[in-house]
């Protein structure tokens, strides 16, 4: 290392640092030297991500209790519980940058962070279980295998842990789906419902196209994003096309078809107005979601208090 | 003390997977106790089984060197708790997915 | 391009489910288990016995899984999702039992439903043969409501448990040396919510003493003798649960001095004509409860989950 006198030129080294390290796809540690930029949008993405994970609970969470059989019941409930897992290792990724997760939580209720916009979508029949399953934690999947490599170490190390529980995810929905697919009519018609409405909503969960997506670029750059927003989307097709012929249904698309040329599905385009009404708040399920949380967070509050002050109390008595 | 005093405090988990092997830094948890903190870990962080022996320790007890002693600049915040070391696990079968 | 992704359906529907806590290929929960009934016993008995240990952790389970994505922080969601997990296998267990003991309680279904007899027994079975105790089925409450019901329960199923893992039926003795372990883990966690809440704040005490208030009427009928469990246990196959009933309270009693707590001077919540919840003699909650689980696979009696 160079020494180098004045202050403003140890800042420049520092950056210079941080450049090296991202550009040896090398990983950034907690106590490393990081440009404020680059912290706040790792605490944007991660706390989303984290939101996202929590609130998601709520809209398969509302089947557990009326699932169909205890085996469903038992994956169902489990499922779930994975999901306030990954919400619980993301927000301690988001400490790490010096974030707690009661300032997040407070963020996330004042409506000052986001999660994903699938969520404000209702779930209306069983089957709505396997088609998350299958289609929202596939598309999530899609994004999140690169993110196992993304340059910060504590998101990377949360997202390899997340992503080995999310592929179970995947298939318990799939295979849901194909059992129902070998039911009664009335199982197979409930499926391609699902399935229907849930189609264009997936597709916008990976965001707006490149060209409408002020913060993909300098994400990209400084390895915290891997692949654009519509790369991923495209792959997410290509890898669902087969699935749907495989499960028996249609994907609700009149455009979708294959282009040799291409090598990949041409497809038709979401309706972004739609996508922007919902991250406006204006979706079907948006208060509802917020509520819920918020509920139970402040439900809870009178319990954390509860055991705050036992633990000062058995400590004071020399326990700790 | 956690930075929100409304929070538990953040404590880091380490499992031992099996005997024979080290405990290994598995990830973070909030509790408002030790005693807590041992049974959040279980439920947490051995779901599936993974651990036969668990230690938790508060955030703030653990000291840390910085990565780069050499250099002078290392941010003062560095010694703040909440930059505590995280997911330190890194399991041997990556998956590919 | 989809070489990162193509193998994640790999054996989708094969066997190797050991990701997942409780399994996701149990399509016959007692596979190689001897299931023959025990000789000296009647089959119907022993079915009846059954369905009043699996009713019991069906309907607690479905109370606690309710708390999911409503509890007080993320780490205790995760611990009543186990709780109720744990509960969950016992009762899927149990009920097959009772159908294997006894075919005649499994209720019918259209010829050639796929629906397997311990989902016929949760999802097709009137309110009136249910034979859970009361304090399994009534609402929920607040959190010290939850902290209160399952140490009452699992306090008394634990004694329970400890003795069946002796019994002459198979199936019974195993699901108790299993549940032994899970249940023991419930009731260190309910125990030490309960000196938590108890010694927390004003307000978290006076929660919790309401919630036991509530609750503790409901309580005798776990540690009273039913017909059934009497004529089992003399047989060697059940656990007569009024034997239970000095080291039960001898249990209880510890929580509630090292919590500061008296015991309620409250009388046993009556039953109908001498008949309670393990007559099939219920609270309105009951009804209800089953409304909403049973009402997805009530719509397709001949539908494939």
């Amino acid at each position: 290392m160079t020494a180098i006198p004045a202050e403003p030129d140890q800042e420049e080294r520092l950056q210079a640092a941080f450049d090296a390290t991202i550009a040896r796809r090398d990983r950034i540690e907690p106590r490393d030297w990081m440009p404020d930029a680059y912290r706040s949008t790792l605490v944007r993405q991660i706390a989303q991500h984290a939101h996202s994970e929590i609130i998601g609970m709520q809209p398969e969470g509302d089947w557990i209790s009326r699932a169909p059989s205890l085996r469903r019941k038992a994956i169902l409930l489990a499922k779930v519980q994975d999901e306030a897992g990954h919400g619980l290792y993301l927000y301690a990724a988001c400490e790490t940058l010096g974030v707690s997760r009661a300032e997040l939580t407070d963020l996330l209720l004042a409506g000052r962070q986001k999660y994903s916009s699938i969520f404000n979508y209702p779930t209306l029949s069983y089957a709505d279980v396997g088609t998350i399953g299958w289609l929202v934690d596939g598309a999530a999947i899609c994004n999140q295998v690169p993110l196992c490599r993304t340059s910060y170490g504590p998101y990377g190390r949360a997202m390899i842990r997340i992503c080995k529980e999310e592929s179970f995810h995947q298939r318990q929905g799939y295979e849901l789906l194909m059992t129902m697919m070998r039911g009664t009519d009335e199982q197979r018609a409930m499926v391609q419902e699902s399935v229907d409405r849930f189609w264009w909503p997936v597709l916008m969960m990976f965001g707006p196209p490149d060209a409408q997506s002020p913060n993909s670029e300098r994400s990209m750059a400084w390895g915290i994003k891997r692949n654009s927003n519509d790369e991923l989307r495209q792959k997410f097709v290509d890898m669902t096309v087969p699935q749907a012929k495989a499960l028996g249904v249609t994907l609700p698309d009149p455009d979708l078809r294959w282009n040799a040329e291409r090598g990949a599905h041409d497809f038709g385009e979401p309706d972004w107005a739609e996508f922007a009404a919902v991250i406006r708040g204006e979706g079907p399920c948006n208060a509802q979601r917020v509520a819920h949380r918020r509920a139970a967070h402040e439900e809870g509050a009178w319990v954390r208090e509860a055991a705050t002050a036992f633990a000062r109390r058995s400590a004071g008595e020399g326990g700790r | 003390m956690s930075a929100d005093r409304r929070e538990w405090p953040l404590y880091e988990v380490f499992v031992r997977g099996k005997r024979g092997l080290n405990h290994v830094h598995v990830g973070s948890l909030h509790a408002p106790d030790d005693a807590m903190a041992l049974r959040h870990a279980r439920d947490v962080y051995t779901r599936r089984n993974e651990g036969v022996s668990i230690w938790v320790v508060r955030a703030d007890a653990i000291a840390a060197s910085s990565p780069d002693e050499k250099d002078p600049l290392f941010a003062p915040s560095g010694d703040k708790v909440y930059r505590h070391p995280t997911f330190y696990d890194i399991p041997d079968d990556v998956p590919h997915m | 391009m989809s070489d990162d992704h193509g193998s994640i359906f790999d054996g989708l529907l094969g066997g190797d489910s050991s990701q997942w806590a409780f399994g996701t290929d149990f399509e016959d929960p007692l596979a190689g288990v001897d299931t023959t009934t025990p000789d000296g016993v009647d089959p119907a008995e022993l079915a009846a016995y059954c369905l009043m240990l699996g009713d019991d952790a069906l309907i607690m389970s479905q109370r606690l899984s309710e708390w999911c994505s409503r509890a007080p922080d993320l780490e205790e969601d995760i611990a009543l999702a186990n709780v109720a997990l744990d509960l969950l296998g016992q009762a899927r267990l149990l009920l097959a039992r009772a159908a294997a003991a006894d075919p005649g309680v499994v209720p019918a279904l259209p010829a050639g439903s796929p629906v397997p007899p311990e989902d016929a027994l949760a999802f097709f079975r009137e309110d009136r043969d249910f034979r859970n105790v009361r304090l399994a089925e009534v609402a929920n409450g607040d959190f010290g409501h939850v902290v209160v019901r399952l140490l009452l329960f699992s306090v008394a199923r634990l004694a329970l448990l400890e003795r069946l893992r002796t019994s002459r039926d198979h199936v019974l003795a195993a699901v108790a040396a299993k549940g032994v372990k899970e249940v023991a883990y419930h009731r260190d966690w309910a125990g030490r919510w309960f000196l938590t809440l108890a010694r927390g704040t004003e307000e978290s005490r006076r929660r919790l003493l309401a919630a036991l208030d509530a609750l503790f009427p409901l309580w005798a009928e776990l540690v009273t003798a039913h017909p059934v469990e009497r004529s089992l246990a003399s047989a060697g196959v059940g656990v007569d649960p009024a034997f239970l009933r000095e080291e039960v309270d001898a249990v209880l009693d510890q929580v509630l001095a090292a919590s500061g707590v008296e015991r309620p001077a409250r009388p046993p919540l009556a039953g109908a004509g001498e008949r309670t919840g393990r007559d099939g003699a219920h609270t309105e909650a009951l009804s209800l409860l089953l409304a909403e689980m049973q009402v997805v696979a009530r719509a397709h009696p001949s539908g494939r989950w």
